[in-house]
């Protein structure tokens, strides 16, 4: 078998994925000619055709193409791994054992901090690190390897996509600041991420959306939409909970670049 | 006016100490003392009664019946205890006290700012108590 892969491929320009994909065929040596790159074809070529196939826009829905993955006779049709379409993977997963989880990551860094302003940026830097990733997947996943670029596309982005990706539902509103051109919020009667917490009268205005304020930061500055971004409780009337908004307010770069776009 | 078939409601740590109190409108006794010694007392009671027990795989008391009240005792597991003091013949009080137990392992356990074995003290505990304990009534009334 070794000598076999040898004699085919010249070792100058084999991938370790593609190696692994013919290796994992077994004893078809004459299928294997069929996949393998032809000679002088680096792989980078090979992800740019994987990636542009992938942009079409008449492309089939992904649940069918997922099907045609699961089917054992079909399945060496992807025997290059980055022929191989990004599943959509599980929608959801357990609310509970991600509540045990944030519970600890913000148990975690409440022991590493002397006060709350600080907890609260190591919360939202935790957040910033999803953000960054999730707008990469999603931009990929989502919008066809494409990404906004402009404001009021970025928000619904956000609002939309990436809410919905992360909790399930669209964010309940998304407005612009009344007082500020720079400023809008993302609100939501009730956070994920606070739907077990309850925060203690002494920590004050503290509020664990500074990780979803981070991501939200994560995916903007990302993005290219430097912002500074914050997570509050605002009470409303006739309501016994507050409800948290993400502040969010744009660098003067961005709002400059925004006016030149017109 | 007691309206509810519920009196009291407590909840006891797996060493006997009180961390929740609840009053429902019994008669008078709010004392926190009162209810303090009443939870390591029952806790004892509870031990006492598993070594007494003739047959093996006793878990302790479940029910205890008196003239004018029946307490209802639940525990958990972890040795978490949850017991409410109700009307005698109050029905489905296992039923709440489980309920009861959903709601501390959500709004309590998954509190990141809760201390386990302290007393409790979360805003979304003591609002969905209040919310089940209200519905509990309004079944009570409908019956």
């Amino acid at each position: 078998m070794a000598k076999g892969l040898r004699g085919q491929q010249p070792s100058t320009n084999t991938s370790p994925t593609r190696r692994l994909s013919s290796l994992s065929k077994g004893k078809k040596k004459g299928e294997e000619l069929d996949y393998s790159a032809p000679p002088g074809h680096s792989p980078i070529h090979a992800t740019r055709s994987a990636s542009r196939r992938l942009d079409r826009g008449r492309r089939p829905p992904l649940r069918r193409r997922v099907g045609k993955m699961i089917g054992v006779g079909k399945a060496k049709q992807y025997a290059n791994v980055l022929d191989k379409p990004l599943s959509r993977g599980r929608q959801e997963v357990s609310l509970s054992a991600f509540a045990f989880l944030f519970s600890e990551l913000v148990q975690y860094n409440q022991t590493q901090v002397d006060n709350i302003a600080e907890l609260e940026r190591r919360l939202e830097d935790a957040g910033y690190a999803v953000g960054a990733r999730v707008l990469e997947l999603l931009c990929h996943r989502e919008k066809g390897n494409r990404r906004e670029t402009r404001l009021l596309g970025i928000l619904s982005f956000i609002h939309s996509t990436v809410w919905k990706v992360l909790f399930g539902k669209v964010a309940d509103s998304l407005e612009k600041g009344t007082e500020h051109e720079d400023e809008y919020m993302i609100s939501e009667k009730e956070l994920l991420v606070n739907r077990f917490i309850s925060v203690p009268k002494d920590m004050g205005a503290f509020n664990c959306g500074a990780f979803v304020a981070g991501i939200v930061r994560g995916v903007l500055e990302n993005a290219g939409f430097p912002a500074v971004v914050t997570a509050h409780f605002v009470p409303i009337e006739g309501q016994q909970r507050p409800r948290t908004t993400i502040l969010i307010k744009f660098a003067e770069e961005v709002l400059q670049r925004e006016a030149r776009f017109g | 006016m007691a309206l509810a078939a519920i009196y009291s409601l407590f909840i006891i740590n797996k060493s006997g100490g009180l961390i929740y109190y609840k009053d429902y409108g019994s008669a008078g006794r709010t004392d926190t003392n009162d209810s303090l010694r009443l939870a390591s007392l029952w806790h004892s009671m509870h031990a006492i009664s598993q070594q007494l027990s003739p047959t093996p795989g006793c878990e302790g008391i479940d029910l205890l019946q008196a003239h004018n009240f029946d307490l209802h005792c639940f525990q958990s597991l972890t040795g978490t205890k949850f017991f409410a003091v109700c009307e005698t013949g109050a029905q489905n009080i296992e039923t709440l006290l489980k309920v009861i137990y959903e709601l501390y392992t959500d709004f309590v356990l998954k509190n990141p700012f809760y201390e386990m074995e302290m007393p409790i003290r979360c805003e979304l505990f003591d609002l969905n108590l209040a919310q089940v304990i209200q519905k509990d009534r309004v079944t009570l009334l409908g019956r």
